[in-house]
């Protein structure tokens, strides 16, 4: 690739998903490319595209196992097509009548997914999606010699249309390297998994320049440069270094003991999803734990986890805790997150559907199984317990109600066990519209959920764009209305949502009253740095 | 729900039931469906209506072009050795809505 130092490269401006820099090769994916590969004949073709379906099936096996439940189904699909004879035949016989095996299995998954597209139904539609990862998959496998990881070398900037789940963990992020989408939406499950990984990613590019050899990637101005001149280069370095230098000093407030903002003490715990999630080295610093979540436990393939099971995650966290409080949510199931077995199936509307503290309740032997695991837990440390989705008043009191006979059986077992303080998430709108009504121990505003079912937003749904607007004044609204009620009342509210974890969004939850968030440990040296920025009085009022 | 099965002549056995899934006949469902029909030696077919042609429910790709929604009435026929015993199973699947906990 020629670069001529005087012209500047291409520079693109998208919209932040995942903060971070990133400077290395270009790579662009494309969906259903063939070149690079110089086909056989029939006698090659043939087995060929035997070992491509039969590595892709492997491969997929290998996610499906290590998948959620939610992904190992569509992985499912997957599979079952590969293993499809009607499907794979008229591929066969054209690779036998000498087409080239990748342009013949892109030639069927092509009229798959123009069919699946055409069709009236959005189900459907959004499986062509599903085609187009398997089509790409044995595509690959078809070029043969590349590793599992793909040929995407280390520190890429790797660019495509949009990019699965599946295939993100995949590529090997370990030596850096960022994510450039042409569409995507910032809070797409890749999005939250490039987070998570702290890889830097900016979707909403648009059309871009097809090839370029090196890019830079400047996560949080959401800028792609392609082909960077020397001067290009320097300016993005002095931006990431200043950034690094921000990193470095918040990561040095970690070690104060607490932050505080206006004379209040502010608490910053962490959002976890187990045990694991406690060895990030930020996470020592938290002041508790606001949040574990427990569908974790629902995630494995030998069924409803035993009160045993559960009991020992439980005991795991509290026993890292020590004398920190540790609210652990009962499991919210449903919507976005079916098990099977427990959840409902075939609902048509699941996040209007039963879930959360609902589906719990209409699942009372399953329920009755966890909240013994937590009375058991509760006498090893300093536990809370909150129900998600809490609606109206007689369901936290249905729930605690299980709770307290749960605990009166283990003591007549003469097993030590404990009620701990029961809570709630506030996520529904009419919950936080009536929240006089709720005796609960405290409030844990769930920010994501409530903005979804208050602004009528999939906060998912990429195209929505400007109306998912965490700082629309009807949340912050219903959150100050949450946090005026607790200080009135002597309860105690906190924020658990992705909100908390966003320094833009801080200044204004400080002034809606909220004086505990819980985020997740990558974001903890952050938002402490933030909340000691904005109490030394530079940036609010 | 209708839910009835027979013999139609000593080689088929035909059997037919409403679909009574939410979202019609989708990737979930129609991957446990092909799934079990595998489960047979028999050769199994059904179609989504009288006027529809008889796919092979074998096929993940062709339950799923077959787009069935939700109440049409799916027709099972199958012939071979445990065509009877294929056919109840499919029936069952269906008329159960497509309980998670099929072996």
């Amino acid at each position: 690739m020629n670069l001529r130092a005087d012209i500047a490269g291409p520079a693109y401006r998208g919209k932040t998903a995942s903060g971070g820099f990133a400077h290395g090769p270009f790579v662009r994916l494309e969906g259903g490319a063939t070149d690079g590969r110089s086909p056989g004949g029939p006698h090659d073709e043939v087995p060929a595209l035997r070992d491509a379906l039969a590595k892709a099936s492997r491969q997929i096996a290998a996610l499906a196992a290590s998948a959620g439940i939610e992904a190992a189904q569509i992985l499912e699909f997957q599979l079952e097509l590969l293993d499809d004879e009607d499907f794979l035949e008229p591929v066969f016989t054209a690779v036998a009548d000498g087409t080239a095996a990748d342009a013949a299995w892109a030639m069927a998954l092509d009229a798959q997914i123009a069919d699946y597209n055409s069709a009236p139904d959005e189900y459907l539609r959004a499986r062509s999606a599903d085609l187009a990862d398997l089509r790409d998959r044995v595509i690959r496998a078809l070029r043969g010699g590349e590793a599992e990881g793909l040929s995407i070398p280390r520190g890429a900037i790797v660019c495509a249309d949009d990019l699965p789940p599946s295939r993100f963990l995949e590529i090997d992020w370990s030596s850096g390297g960022g994510l450039a989408l042409l569409q995507g939406s910032p809070t797409s499950h890749v999005a939250i998994l490039a987070r998570a990984h702290g890889v830097p990613m900016v979707v909403q590019l648009g059309v871009i320049a097809e090839r370029a050899a090196t890019a830079l990637l400047d996560g949080d101005s959401a800028v792609l440069e392609l082909d960077p001149t020397a001067g290009q280069v320097g300016r993005f370095e002095r931006r990431r270094d200043r950034n690094g230098r921000d990193r470095a000093s918040a990561a040095a407030l970690l070690h104060r003991p607490t932050a505080a903002w206006g004379g209040h003490k502010i608490n910053i715990l962490i959002n976890i999803q187990s045990a694991k999630d406690l060895e990030h080295p930020h996470a020592q610093y938290a002041d508790g734990v606001g949040l574990m979540r427990t569908e974790f436990l629902l995630d494995g393939h030998a069924g409803l986890p035993d009160e045993e099971a559960q009991y020992r995650a439980y005991d795991a966290v509290l026993r890292w805790a020590g004398a920190r409080p540790v609210t652990i949510r009962t499991f919210d199931a449903g919507g976005d997150k079916p098990i099977p077995g427990f959840t409902i199936d075939g609902e048509a509307n699941p996040f209007l559907g039963v879930r959360g503290i609902r589906l719990c309740l209409a699942r009372p032997e399953v329920f009755r199984v966890q909240l013994r695991a937590l009375a058991r837990a509760a006498v090893r440390g300093n536990l809370k317990v909150m129900f998600p989705m809490v609606t109206m008043p007689q369901e936290l009191d249905a729930g605690r109600r299980i709770f307290v006979e749960a605990v009166a059986e283990l003591q007549s077992e003469g097993i030590a066990a404990a009620l701990p303080e029961v809570g709630m998430m506030v996520e529904v709108p009419a919950a936080a519209l009536t929240i006089e009504g709720f005796e609960a121990s405290f409030f844990s505003i769930g920010s994501n959920d409530l903005m979804q079912y208050l602004m009528a937003c999939d906060r998912t749904n990429g195209s929505l764009g400007e109306l998912i607007d965490p700082l629309h004044p009807a949340l912050l609204e219903l959150i100050g209305r949450t946090a005026d009620y607790g200080r009135h009342a002597g309860i105690s509210v906190s924020l658990c949502g992705e909100m908390a974890g966003n320094p833009g969004c801080i200044p204004a939850l400080l002034s809606c009253g909220v004086r505990e968030f819980s985020v997740s440990p990558s974001a903890l040296a952050r938002i402490k740095q933030t909340i000691d920025t904005l109490s030394r009085g530079d940036g609010c009022g | 729900m209708m839910l009835e099965t027979r013999k139609s002549n000593s080689h088929t056995i035909t059997g037919s039931v409403r679909l009574i899934h939410d979202a019609g006949l989708h990737a979930r469902p129609a991957v446990k469906l092909t799934k079990l029909a595998k489960k047979f030696q028999a050769q199994i077919s059904i179609r989504a209506g009288e006027s529809a042609d008889w796919i092979n429910a074998k096929s993940v790709a062709k339950v799923m072009a077959m787009r069935a929604s939700r109440d049409s009435t799916i027709e099972i026929k199958a012939s071979g050795e445990d065509a009877e015993a294929a056919v109840a199973a499919m029936v069952d699947l269906v008329a159960r809505d497509f309980p998670d906990n099929t072996p």
